[in-house]
């Protein structure tokens, strides 16, 4: 199949995957380099088939930490031209170059890789949360109307980096080692029904947002329908992107705790919210999932979920895929499978397996 | 000349080998079709006289009886069949409109039996109910967007929102309206009893409520419709929601008419009209000419009822209903109910019936997506009515965007009910469809409420068998979740209307 078919295939279609993800997070905001959680997530090498990896980076640009940073990929001629034009009609371009990468022989394709550093032009430039509502709307602008580019990375002083090929291949190509930052997820796939493209791979983010996910997503069509109704449009028809935008619509538009939204996406069985002796906790349960009843997702999951200053680790309602956590000064691990873990840390003070549901909240101190 | 009264539908085979003149089919039939020869010892049949209900087959103690359709027939023809020669016999001796009972027996395309279910294999796993929660609780109101909380000192949550009144199912699956008058008082009592049994909720029609139903008030849904029969404030006060009735899907548009001959005392005393007075339901509300009109009586209820139970708005599915249902949500509806055409009645004009409205599949999907379009689908439940037969109709019309459905034929089936159409009769042999004391009597309240159980907790463990193969355990992520649905044998434009794809094509 040509590239330019599996590209709108995967465009189209909704893509269900298995795989295997990796994170570590220092407490204290101290940098690290990305070899980590490169070495950790190639340990899981089976949990993936070869067509799709990715890494994302928290604190990696310092000198550059007050402006928007994108990572964009072309695989078409003339769209890089006319992005940039877009581009400049809203922003200052206060730095553009190609994504420093290292030539890897047995990558078949590679897509134009650039990023860019911007800042917010002063007409458009009101308060915080209007910005991150800007940035927002660009992005689905361009990864809806421009042909053959992808924004795969929109926040502020991180990024990703991702591509079709084994987690060793794609962090080698990006030179992941290079980097140095206070959060990092990565991420192994095994789609299962396409041969990758670059843009489908993992993490997916979206502003400060990024998101490696191990499961498949029953509840998908309505948790669609649901951020719709939000103002999200799903442009890559993914299980993460409708996690990430249910991330940013509860944390950031709902101004929700993580614990609260771990309790809207991986809502307590009624069982156990009748059970509950704190009447105001009871209460606060129950209501969660009637009003959030749209916002459950169904179905197995294993997911990380990183922005500027916290890691989360989610698990299903039943603990369908595998997740487990570790911690070891002022490091936090949290990976699908303990040898990933060990291999990076060699004798954790406390491995764990957390529950179905609970979330792992590490919030880093700035 | 042809006429009317020679015209049998059924034709009553009787195996004399086998009956023992017992006499039973002669004492209990409502139609008097069989009569007893005391010269001959002979029971003769009338089949001019059957309704076909088959009370006295079911009965018979030695099997000595069959009802068959009769299979004398014209001339065979496309277009003139024998219903409607038939009717037209009818109308010719009558001059009246032709009354019929239950759903549309049309064979309008059901889009039900053009959807198939999705399950989960090796991606995702399937769920065995049997071992793992499968919840199917549901709650019906309006819902606000987005919780409010602040967080205390001790990082508690306190909210800072108030919920409106919400009714909480343990299925989703609700009676559909049928009142006091139209069915009798011991066929309501079996409905509310298993309603309150099952944790669902029943709802009174335009009957009243009668006070041995008092006990089943928290579980009943009362309806305020356009002959306001038996509205008074005990009336708002005793139940669990109210609905204001518009239209309902077997007579869109069209009012009601309970003959004087079925106004008993008690009828009489919950209706609140003259005993043997005709109960006439006009076609509109008078006092509601317009969206705004409605939207005062909504609020005449809710203030009435100082905002603490859900008021909906109940109207058949007709062509504009996506626009309509949005209307309703905007004037203050907590839910919506839409009556499809395939909904039934106790009595209503043949012409209607089968000819006006739209199916149930198409109205949920529209108004689902018109909602949502607009924002305001948290504002108001959606729940479906008009001809569910199966669990698997349910998960259906969830998954195309209801949050719960009524059934009212289904219901009365398990009650005994064999759907022959003559409920406006008054004459129902199984003591359902009728006010004759000689002829309630035969339905048991007690036994009645435990076959609707029987019935509710069958489609139950059905439903959590479905979800638990979609790998779903919990009936909020079907809910408009029209990936898990896939068309056979449907259109493009059918596919565009219920927003689903066709069977091949994957997520």
């Amino acid at each position: 199949m040509e590239y330019e078919q599996i590209k709108e295939q995967e465009r189209n279609y909704h893509i269900p995957s298995g795989c295997g993800i990796s994170g570590v997070v220092n407490k204290k905001g101290k940098v690290f380099s990305g070899e980590n959680v490169l070495a950790s997530i190639c340990t899981m090498k089976e949990r993936g088939n070869g067509l799709g990896a990715g890494y994302a980076g928290y604190g990696i640009y310092p000198e550059m930490k007050d402006n928007w940073c994108f990572h964009i990929m072309y695989d078409e001629a003339n769209a890089r031209e006319l992005v940039e034009k877009f581009l400049e009609t809203r922003f200052i371009i206060v730095n553009e170059e190609p994504i420093p990468t290292k030539k890897i022989n047995t990558l078949k394709y590679v897509p134009t890789l650039y990023r860019y550093f911007l800042e917010i032009k002063e007409e458009n430039n009101k308060d915080s949360s209007s910005q991150e509502e800007y940035i927002l709307e660009t992005v689905m602008k361009i990864n809806k109307n421009f042909k053959g580019a992808c924004v795969f990375s929109s926040g502020k002083n991180m990024g990703i980096f991702k591509g079709v090929g084994d987690p060793d291949e794609i962090g080698e190509f990006f030179r992941i080692y290079d980097y140095k930052g206070y959060i990092w997820t990565a991420h192994n796939r095994f789609p299962t029904n396409t041969v990758g493209w670059w843009g489908g791979a993992h993490p997916f983010g979206i502003l400060g947002w990024s998101v490696v996910h191990n499961g498949e997503i029953s509840s998908y069509g309505i948790n669609r329908r649901y951020l719709e109704n939000a103002g999200y449009y799903c442009t890559f028809f993914t299980d993460t992107e409708v996690i990430t935008y249910l991330f940013d619509l509860l944390s950031r538009k709902h101004q929700l705790d993580f614990d609260i939204i771990g309790n809207i996406l991986s809502a307590p069985f009624w069982e156990k919210i009748e059970m509950e002796k704190n009447e105001e906790k009871k209460e606060l349960l129950k209501r969660l999932r009637i009003i959030y009843a749209s916002a459950l997702i169904n179905g197995p999951f294993a997911i990380l979920v990183a922005n500027s200053d916290t890691l989360i680790g989610l698990n299903d309602r039943l603990k369908l895929r595998p997740l487990v956590a570790a911690q070891k000064g002022d490091f936090v691990y949290m990976a699908s499978e303990e040898s990933a873990i060990r291999y990076i840390c060699q004798q954790p003070e406390r491995i764990w397996m957390p529950e179905a549901g609970e979330p792992v909240v590490v919030r880093v101190e700035n | 000349m042809a006429k009317a009264k020679n015209i049998s539908e059924f034709v009553i085979e009787r195996d004399m080998n086998k009956c023992i003149r017992c006499q039973a089919c002669v004492r209990v039939c409502a139609n008097d079709v069989h009569k007893y020869d005391e010269d001959t010892g002979d029971i003769i049949s009338d089949n001019v006289m059957c309704a076909g209900c088959h009370f006295c087959e079911d009965i018979c103690p030695t099997g000595a009886l069959t009802i068959k359709r009769n299979p004398s027939d014209t001339r065979k023809n496309a277009n003139w069949s024998r219903d409607y020669i038939y009717r037209i016999v009818k109308q010719a001796s009558t001059g009246g409109i032709l009354l019929t009972g239950m759903g549309n027996d049309r064979p309008y395309k059901n889009y039900f039996e053009h959807i198939v279910l999705n399950a989960a294999q090796v991606t995702n796993p399937s769920i065995d109910p049997l071992r793992e929660p499968m919840e199917l609780r549901t709650f019906i109101g309006s819902k606000p967007d987005r919780v409010i909380c602040t967080k205390g000192k001790d990082e508690r949550c306190f909210l800072k929102q108030h919920l409106p009144p919400l009714l909480e199912l343990e299925v989703p699956v609700m009676f559909s309206a049928m009142s006091f008058g139209s069915i009798s008082l011991n066929a309501c009592k079996s409905l509310a009893k298993a309603a309150s049994d099952a944790g669902i909720y029943w709802n009174t029609g335009e009957g009243g409520l009668h006070r041995d139903l008092y006990p089943y008030a928290d579980r009943a849904i009362v309806q305020v419709a356009s002959g306001r029969f038996g509205v008074n404030v005990e009336y708002l006060e005793k139940a669990a929601a109210v609905e204001i009735k518009i239209g309902q899907g077997a007579k869109p548009g069209i009012g009601g008419h309970l003959p004087g001959e079925k106004v008993s005392s008690e009828i009489s005393l919950t209706r609140m009209i003259p005993e043997g007075s005709d109960a006439i339901s006009p076609a509109p509300h008078h006092d509601i000419y317009s969206i705004e009109d409605l939207r005062q009586l909504i609020f005449a209820i809710k203030e009435a009822t100082s905002y603490k139970k859900p008021v909906g708005v109940k109207i058949a599915a007709v062509h504009n209903v996506a626009p309509i249902a949005s209307g309703i949500v905007r004037a203050g509806a907590d839910f919506v109910t839409i009556d499809g055409i395939r909904g039934g009645t106790g009595a209503a004009p043949v012409v209607i019936r089968d000819n006006v409205g739209i199916p149930i599949e198409i109205a949920v999907a529209v108004v689902d997506q018109r909602l949502r379009e607009e924002g305001i689908r948290n504002q108001a439940s959606i729940i479906a009515a008009g001809g569910f037969k199966t669990s698997a109709d349910v998960m259906k019309a969830i998954a195309l965007g209801a949050d719960a459905v009524y059934i009212g034929t289904a219901a009365l089936i398990a009650l005994g009910c064999h759907v022959c159409q003559k409920c406006y009769t008054g004459k129902c042999n199984w003591g359902i469809a009728t006010q004759d004391p000689y002829l309630t009597r035969r339905l048991n309240p007690e036994i009645g409420a435990k076959r609707l159980s029987n019935l509710l907790r069958a489609w139950s463990l059905e439903i959590k068998e479905m979800l638990g193969g979609m790998g779903i355990n919990a009936i909020e992520s079907l809910r408009g979740n029209r990936e898990q649905l896939r068309a056979v044998g449907l259109t493009e434009t059918e596919l565009r209307i219920l927003g689903i794809k066709h069977a091949g094509e994957a997520w």
